[in-house]
């Protein structure tokens, strides 16, 4: 068995069993950590497959932005967890049911299935021959494809003030500084001159 | 024996399932939905790349990329409107989530 079988073979479980503990484990904070090990050992495939840099973007993205979203939530959220969990195996059956019929379909699916003819003719963007993967892509992203890239960047800019609109809320009951009534307090209103006489003091 | 497309599909095809097992096993945990959707497009993606790969068509790649944007911003909209549905409800459980039927 040649290194890059073994690794594919180390891969793909580690991404099963950590995409399978993901959703059995009982402890969302675990839960997390399996979907980072599935996260880290599907980057491992791309890069069997040749494409670096999404699998970079992956790490990046996918560990260090989404799981960590996930992981502050599940700590932020004061949920009793075990009382969702309670009813897991209520729902097991039918889980597993629709599992079980959904693999047959994909087997069916891809038991007999072949290129078509016109595959390889009907390329949309070759790969360039000598090219690292990072430029290639580079090259068809901000050439062919720059409408989809900002659109891409649109969706990102949108999903960011949405989630800051949601999740924004002012407190009624806090002070705030207001920096233009600072300003604009002059001394006649704040301060006023009073005369006491000796040994009465201010009513 | 060489490491054939077939591998890579079989692969994203028990990650796909997997997921879809998640969102019927945890009907009520909101967060672990969340994760299970977050598998399912994992598992297109390795499928994209995987044909773009063996087709030598770099566009697999690119579209890849549009759908990871996209699972990230739904991931961070998803979020924002659980947290924001705590604060209201004090609970995440899915079956709860129903006071707009109107």
């Amino acid at each position: 068995m040649t290194i890059v079988a073994l690794s594919f073979y180390l891969f793909a479980i580690s991404a099963l069993v950590g995409g399978l503990f993901t959703v059995i484990s009982r402890n969302p904070v675990h839960s997390v950590l399996w979907l980072i090990l599935a996260f880290i050992s599907s980057a491992g495939l791309f890069v069997l497959l040749g494409a670096e840099f999404v699998a970079m973007l992956l790490i990046i993205v996918y560990v260090g932005a989404v799981a960590v979203l996930f992981l502050f939530v599940v700590m932020m959220l004061d949920v009793d967890f075990a009382e969702l969990k309670a009813e897991m195996a209520r729902y097991l059956p039918l889980a597993l049911l629709i599992a079980v019929i959904l693999l047959m379909q994909f087997t069916l699916a891809y038991g007999n299935w072949t290129w078509a003819d016109k595959a390889i003719d009907s390329r949309a963007a070759v790969m360039p021959e000598g090219m690292e993967n990072t430029k290639a892509l580079g090259m068809l992203i901000y050439d062919r494809y720059f409408l989809l890239f900002q659109l891409a960047g649109m969706i990102l800019l949108v999903a960011m003030i949405g989630a800051i609109v949601l999740t924004l809320r002012h407190r009624r009951d806090v002070k705030r500084q207001d920096v233009l009534a600072q300003m604009y307090r002059n001394p006649a209103d704040s301060v006023e001159l009073v005369d006491v006489e000796t040994g009465q003091g201010l009513k | 024996m060489a490491i054939g497309l077939e591998h890579y599909l079989t692969v994203a095809a028990a990650l796909f399932v997997i997921g879809i097992f998640g969102i019927f096993l945890n009907r009520k945990n909101v967060i672990i939905l969340l994760m299970s959707i977050e598998l399912m497009l994992l598992s297109v993606n390795i499928n994209l790349v995987a044909f773009s790969s063996f087709l030598g068509d770099l566009v697999g790649q690119v579209f890849t990329l549009f759908v990871l944007t996209v699972a990230a911003a739904e991931a961070a909209i998803g979020l924002a409107i659980l947290v924001c549905f705590f604060r209201n409800s004090g609970t995440i459980a899915v079956e709860d989530i129903n006071v707009m039927k109107g």
